[in-house]
């Protein structure tokens, strides 16, 4: 699942193209020659280690990340369900396939006070929609679903980026 | 926004070429100019309908540790409990929700390892405990949003 071996494989030059990718992709019409001429190497180069540190999932994907608040959709809750750990692979699965479901993750219960076992991140316009669309797993889960709550956020506490390891050497 | 915009949108969540030019290539299956693919990007990004561009990296994958935790903090301590913890430079997102576990932030550190280290530290600047939550598996990122 957690592949922990993976990050000995990263080398310095592999450090240098998180580092300048951290805040984004350089918009000129040859990025990866921008980049090469900032970490000091190829095209050829940054091409290759960049499509390498994808086919190991390092690089989840190059691609664009919408801001759904700014896109109008406003209402984001946490759906957390308690569904039977041995039908999680199939729940999570099902859930998480769903285009309306950003995040689907299986994490551990704290019982007594947190049952719930799966979580999935519902985004609508509002939190209406969020309800609705709830609505529609509980249907889908049936009886694996075994109770559920729908987390809305009331305030951002802290917001900063991810620090990335292997850019921070 | 208009269609190209969210034609641009749709398809580029799902990835983005490796090559010489590859604004040109998106360009071209979307059917539009490489210019044009990147003005709108910028425009995009700046009034920040995308809130980013590029590689998304996979923060375990590269060594380092990360979950999300909850805490359940009395209103009337709440303020002075968010503080504590958002000094804590580990803490990267911390979001208040409506619920009996009412504080829920993401912890990233360097090392798998720290991330119980932090949390004890956590509990004892602030007097309560932490549940942690990393995830155990991760079904799919939907990166699908269609606009």
């Amino acid at each position: 699942m957690i592949a922990s071996d993976t990050n000995a494989s990263l080398d310095d030059l592999d450090r240098a193209i998180i580092q300048a990718t951290q805040a984004g992709l350089p918009l000129t019409e040859k990025p990866y020659e921008a980049i090469a001429e900032q970490v000091g190497g190829t095209p050829a180069q940054v091409m290759a280690r960049m499509q390498r540190m994808q086919d190991r999932g390092i690089i989840r994907r190059i691609g664009a990340v919408p801001n759904h608040y700014v896109l109008g959709f406003r209402g984001n809750g946490m759906s957390v369900w308690d569904v039977p750990d041995e039908h999680i692979q199939i729940c999570g699965e099902m859930v998480g396939a769903l285009e309306f479901v950003s995040h689907a993750y299986h994490r551990p219960r704290h019982p007594p006070l947190w049952n719930y076992n799966l979580f999935a991140m519902v985004h609508g316009r509002d939190r209406d929609e969020v309800m609705l669309k709830v609505e529609k797993i509980a249907k889908l889960l049936g009886e694996n679903d075994r109770g559920h709550e729908v987390l809305f956020s009331t305030r951002i506490l802290k917001k900063t980026g991810l620090r990335l390891p292997g850019g921070n050497p | 926004m208009d269609a190209t915009d969210r034609a641009i949108i749709n398809r580029l969540q799902h990835g983005f070429p490796i090559c010489e030019q590859p604004y040109g290539q998106a360009a071209a299956e979307l059917g539009i100019g490489e210019q044009e693919l990147l003005e709108r990007l910028r425009a995009m990004l700046k009034d920040k309908r995308l809130s980013r561009f590029g590689p998304m990296y996979h923060a375990e994958r590269m060594g380092g540790g990360l979950s999300l935790c909850a805490m359940s903090i009395p209103q009337n301590d709440f303020e002075q409990v968010a503080e504590k913890v958002n000094a804590f430079p580990e803490v990267a997102h911390n979001y208040a929700r409506e619920h009996a576990l009412n504080m829920w932030f993401v912890l990233a550190t360097d090392t798998p390892e720290r991330i119980q280290q932090v949390l004890r530290e956590i509990e004892e600047s602030t007097g309560y405990p932490v549940y942690n939550m990393p995830k155990k598996q991760e079904f799919f990122i939907g990166l699908h949003f269609t606009l």
